[in-house]
């Protein structure tokens, strides 16, 4: 079991509200970021004298610029509804990580300055001056909401935190107080192409060793082609993909696929990442900046189609926004859905019955699936709302014999998030991640002791590496967080495969024993 | 006796104007700031038809917080469906011949008034009994409880204890459609009645009371879910592209 410095929350058998604890979590807070890293952004480094009238500019421009802002500080009427919904508020029991409570440290602001009420009697209504302790709660308790958007979901208004901690942190940025992790991360994409700054000779690397791997498993030449020019399809998946457990499995997974629809492909190292993280530091120009590059990586490589890979909040960014951002898209295949998700891809595939699965090669597992938030409550697929829900418990009902749903009160859109969202997946955060994700693992864990669930399956790469990261500190293994396409990797059987590599179902059991022994 | 007529005919002039300068006010201002991307909650409708009956559901039925919290739900409904159907009973003061449907209405109008206070005493007793709804609540909270549940009681108390000649209250109404203020009766009940719910108008766009717009304006429930058929582009984001 992991190691921690505070204390981890116990998992028990039916889920709790605990009561309020103020200030419990007041002391988290993410590193600031450096001035050279404010730069890259166009953002000043650091805090001006007349940085309150700086933030008041700056929240007066995004009241005008966003109608979900003005809106939502309106209409909040405390009703109470979202206070027992937020995994952060669950794990920490501080009332400022109610999702209310974290919008009134806005709210009480805007208040203040841009109501008639707030100017005359701010006691009644609850409005405060912008001082600098107001300042470093928004800090700290910006930086405790994922934006996973589950509030939104119990709102009788449809109030969603995320985009007052976006605005939030859009303010901060433009007075010089930047989150590292998010701001550090979004220059490596400017500078390098991807999140983890993995360079292009790297990346050819690693795809070719790809290839080996999967040639002497198989025995079929699978190709992780980089930058070839001319492919029909672009695939943009998040750089975790590239290496890390259990995200690499994904890809490896994708690759079959695409082999096995015999289409032909590329990755680009220009736009070698999915994930965008504008989006949590809720600037529309640095995520247009960063959607731009996939635009114009598809013109350079002339492909007709744009494919994404396994990532929670960078398939909202394609699905919802890329259209916007970084559209139109008119020099791409039409027939096709721009841009489309790997788990849309696979499904159609299954659909047509061009592919074979042989799903005893997941018997050594019992799955459940974990709805990522940003794909449940902020994204789509298929062609029916809801299919962001059925298409990938469907590929996973087609590779794996075993599959259980958690609690329904804790997937599809009242899912919990996994408690890394939202650019808080930074070691300097750990307390508040593993907090966070009490009430998902929670949940897992129940279906573990009543279904013997050994391992839950994921398409998103926070929610991997987080899971990772926090299952041991509730003594479970790291492995146990699977990839979608892992598993489509395992199960599928590639035309001209060894037979011997695919054993029929009888014999499974017999050399699972003898890998025991 | 006429100066208490004045005072109420122009503060229900007054109060009439703040309430529908102020709302209309903030409803262009909604509609005029720009939702420059798609971010419905999902699953959301792929249509307009399909939008139009999702906010229907969250105005009639309160779906989503029927989702969030039994509780407040319960009390949350009875207090919004009673006031309606109290306001439809309270047609009959401002209309000249009154509607057979709101003639009909007027026994439910009462039971709507009994359900709203019902209603607002479980929503009240919330804040003090639920911890997390007593953190969240400012004075302002109780304030506008406190000024719904007067206007309740004092309407009751009218029906059911002291009654007032109602024949001149809708005179007096009547009156102020032509800038003409006739008497009023001078019943405490009915004066304090009517000062709060001029007080409610006069608040209603100053305060959490914007729920109301904010609901039909908000992007999370009245978006198409169509973003990859539709390309959405705000006025101050194409200026972005041109650059």
């Amino acid at each position: 079991m992991a190691k921690a410095d505070f204390q981890v929350p116990k998992l028990k058998q039916y889920a709790e509200i605990p009561p309020v604890a103020p200030g419990a979590m007041a002391h988290s807070a993410p590193f600031k970021s450096k001035p050279e890293f404010q730069a890259t952004l166009g953002f000043p480094g650091e805090l001006a004298p007349d940085w309150q009238r700086q933030a008041l500019d700056k929240m007066g421009d995004l009241l005008g610029r966003y109608r979900s802002l003005r809106v939502y500080l309106d209409s909040c009427v405390k009703c109470g509804s979202c206070t027992d919904k937020c995994h952060y508020y669950l794990g920490t029991h501080d009332p400022k990580n109610m999702p209310v409570g974290r919008q009134d440290l806005m709210r009480k602001v805007y208040r203040r300055y841009f109501t008639l009420a707030g100017r005359l009697f701010p006691k009644l209504v609850g409005a405060e001056d912008f001082t600098e302790e107001v300042l470093a709660d928004w800090y700290s308790y910006f930086h405790q909401c994922s934006q996973c958007r589950r509030c939104s979901v119990f709102c009788p208004y449809g109030i969603d935190t995320a985009e007052i901690s976006m605005a939030a942190r859009e303010i901060m940025d433009h007075i010089g107080v930047g989150q590292k992790y998010c701001n550090e991360i979004i220059g490596k994409v400017y500078k390098i192409g991807n999140n983890l700054g993995l360079p292009g000779p790297a990346l050819a690397d690693t795809l070719e060793g790809l290839e080996e791997d999967v040639f002497d498993d198989t025995g079929v030449e699978v190709k992780y082609p980089l930058d070839q020019e001319g492919a029909e399809i672009l695939l943009v998946t998040p750089s975790a993909d590239f290496f890390a457990e259990p995200h690499v499995d994904g890809l490896i997974g994708y690759g079959k696929v695409f082999h096995e629809a015999g289409v032909s492909w590329t990755l680009s190292s220009y736009a070698s990442e999915a994930a965008n993280f504008g989006m949590f530091i809720g600037s529309y120009e640095n995520m247009r900046r960063v959607a731009q590059r996939i635009r114009e990586a598809a013109i350079k490589l002339k492909v007709k189609r744009i494919v994404f890979g396994e990532c929670g909040h960078a398939w909202r960014v394609a699905y919802s926004f890329l259209n916007t951002l970084a559209g139109p898209w008119d020099f791409l295949d039409q027939r096709y859905p721009i841009p489309q998700h790997i788990c849309e891809f696979t499904y159609d595939l299954m659909q047509q019955g061009k592919l074979r699965f042989d799903k005893s090669q997941n018997d050594d597992k019992v799955l459940t699936y974990h709805d990522s938030c940003n794909v449940a409550r902020a994204s789509r697929m298929g062609d029916r709302p809801g299919g962001q829900f059925d298409i990938p418990r469907a590929i996973i009902r087609a590779t794996c014999n075993h599959f259980y749903d958690m609690d329904e009160e804790t997937i599809r859109d009242r899912t919990f998030c996994c408690g890394g969202g939202g650019g808080l997946l930074t070691d300097d955060l750990m307390e508040l991640r593993v907090k966070g994700a009490q009430p998902r693992v929670e949940a897992l864990n129940n279906l573990m002791q009543e279904k013997g669930v050994t391992h839950m399956a994921a398409i998103c790469a926070i929610c991997k590496s987080q899971f990772t990261k926090v299952l041991p500190y509730y003594g479970m293994d790291m492995d146990q967080i699977v990839s979608v396409h892992q598993l489509v990797s395992n199960a599928i059987i590639l035309t001209g495969q060894d037979e011997e590599d695919t054993p029929d179902a009888g014999t499974t059991e017999a050399d699972y024993a003898d890998e025991a022994a | 006796m006429s100066f208490l007529s004045d005072f109420y005919a122009g503060l229900f002039y007054f109060a009439a104007f703040v309430l529908v300068a102020g709302l209309t006010n903030k409803i262009i201002q909604y509609a005029r700031t720009p939702a420059p991307l798609k971010i419905p909650t999902t699953p959301a409708p792929t249509t307009r038809a399909g939008v139009v009956f999702r906010i229907t559901r969250e105005v009639v039925f309160f779906e989503s917080l029927f989702r969030g919290s039994k509780w407040t739900w319960i009390f949350g409904w009875m207090f919004h469906f009673g006031l309606f159907l109290v306001t439809l009973r309270h047609l009959r003061y401002f209309i000249e011949p009154v509607w057979l449907p709101i003639e009909m209405i007027q026994p439910f109008g009462i039971y709507g008034g009994i359900a709203m206070v019902i209603g607002l005493a479980g929503l009240w007793s919330r804040r003090f009994l639920v911890d997390r709804v007593r953190y969240i609540s400012s004075l302002s909270d109780h304030l506008i409880l406190a000024l719904l549940v007067a206007i309740g009681t004092s309407g009751l108390m009218m029906r059911f204890v002291v009654h007032t000649d109602v024949m001149r209250v809708k005179e007096f109404f009547q009156g102020l459609y032509v800038g003409q203020v006739n008497p009023l009766p001078a019943d405490p009940l009915l004066l304090l009645h009517l000062l709060l719910v001029a007080a409610l108008m006069i608040i209603f766009p100053f305060s959490k009371l914007l729920h109301m717009p904010g609901l039909f304006f908000s992007p999370s429930r009245n978006q198409v879910d169509n973003p990859r058929e539709q390309r959405h582009v705000a006025p101050w984001a194409r200026r972005l592209e041109q650059k």
